[in-house]
């Protein structure tokens, strides 16, 4: 049998995960944007200098994605962007490398929820834009630079991967 | 030349054709019938470039070689974030589970 090579693309630049939960889609949905208090790590991931004792989603596009201490204060995480419940959500992530919070800096999560009965869901996550925290470039120009062929092999293969792309 | 591939329009259409084409596969033949060469010539000389400068990770498949690209020398922040999402996404599946037990709904 001729072997057959296949090539595999991936985005470098995001995340994607999955899971499957055993909860109907509705509430799997208002776990994560109503109950983030209960499951993400505040003790370690928050970025004021208050204790952070819930995160809140502000259910509208639009609406703020925030961190609350346990003295009221508050500190903003985000934005939302897309708002389709019980089903899809977008937020973006404007928390930088330092953990400081950067309106505009836009790198974005995309949570799916997708029923697959009544009892469960499917959960899929994409964190993406990951290149919006910059430092990347350098790196970036060292690989580069080290190897001139693998540029030039990369420009070739997003020619054809584009050509490929346009005829479906 | 190096410098030149790193400027903003490659980096624009790599990720337009990223985007386009999210895990999916081609096979030697589609890609030379774009590239304009012979099938032979591109399943060899990629694996060469790309393994040499660590970009390829290749795992085999019965008779198939499957090659992802995959930019590790630029992939710390992305790598963080893979073992974030890992356990913050295990911690909601707990919470998620929990809330259905207590309704009764699952």
């Amino acid at each position: 049998m001729a072997e057959q090579i296949v090539f595999q693309w991936t985005d470098p630049n995001s995340v994607r995960k999955a899971i499957k939960v055993q909860a109907p889609q509705e509430v799997a949905w208002q776990v994560f944007t109503e109950q983030i208090g209960s499951w993400w790590p505040l003790a370690v991931y928050k970025i004021g200098k208050a204790t952070a004792v819930n995160a809140v989603i502000e259910p509208r596009v639009g609406g703020r994605w925030h961190e609350q201490g346990d003295d009221g204060s508050t500190c903003d995480w985000g934005r939302v962007l897309v708002w389709e419940p019980p089903s899809r959500l977008v937020l973006s992530w404007d928390i930088n490398a330092d953990f400081q919070y950067v309106p505009g800096l836009g790198t974005e999560i995309e949570v799916r929820f997708i029923a697959e009965d009544e009892g469960s869901t499917r959960v899929e996550l994409e964190h993406r834009r990951l290149d919006r925290f910059g430092d990347r470039r350098d790196q970036m120009r060292t690989i580069f630079d080290k190897t001139g062929d693998w540029g030039k092999l990369l420009a070739s293969f997003a020619q054809a991967a584009e050509s490929l792309a346009g005829e479906r | 030349m190096p410098s030149e591939l790193s400027t903003r329009s490659e980096t624009r259409r790599e990720r337009r054709v990223f985007a386009k084409l999210r895990n999916r596969t081609r096979t030697a033949g589609e890609l030379a019938q774009g590239m304009g060469v012979s099938r032979p010539a591109v399943s060899q000389q990629p694996s060469e470039v790309l393994r040499a400068a660590g970009l390829v990770v290749v795992t085999a498949d019965g008779t198939r070689r499957l090659y992802r690209v995959d930019r590790r020398g630029i992939e710390a922040v992305r790598q963080w974030f893979d073992g974030f999402w890992d356990e913050t996404l295990d911690a909601f599946k707990e919470a998620a589970e929990s809330a259905a037990r207590k309704k009764g709904r699952t």
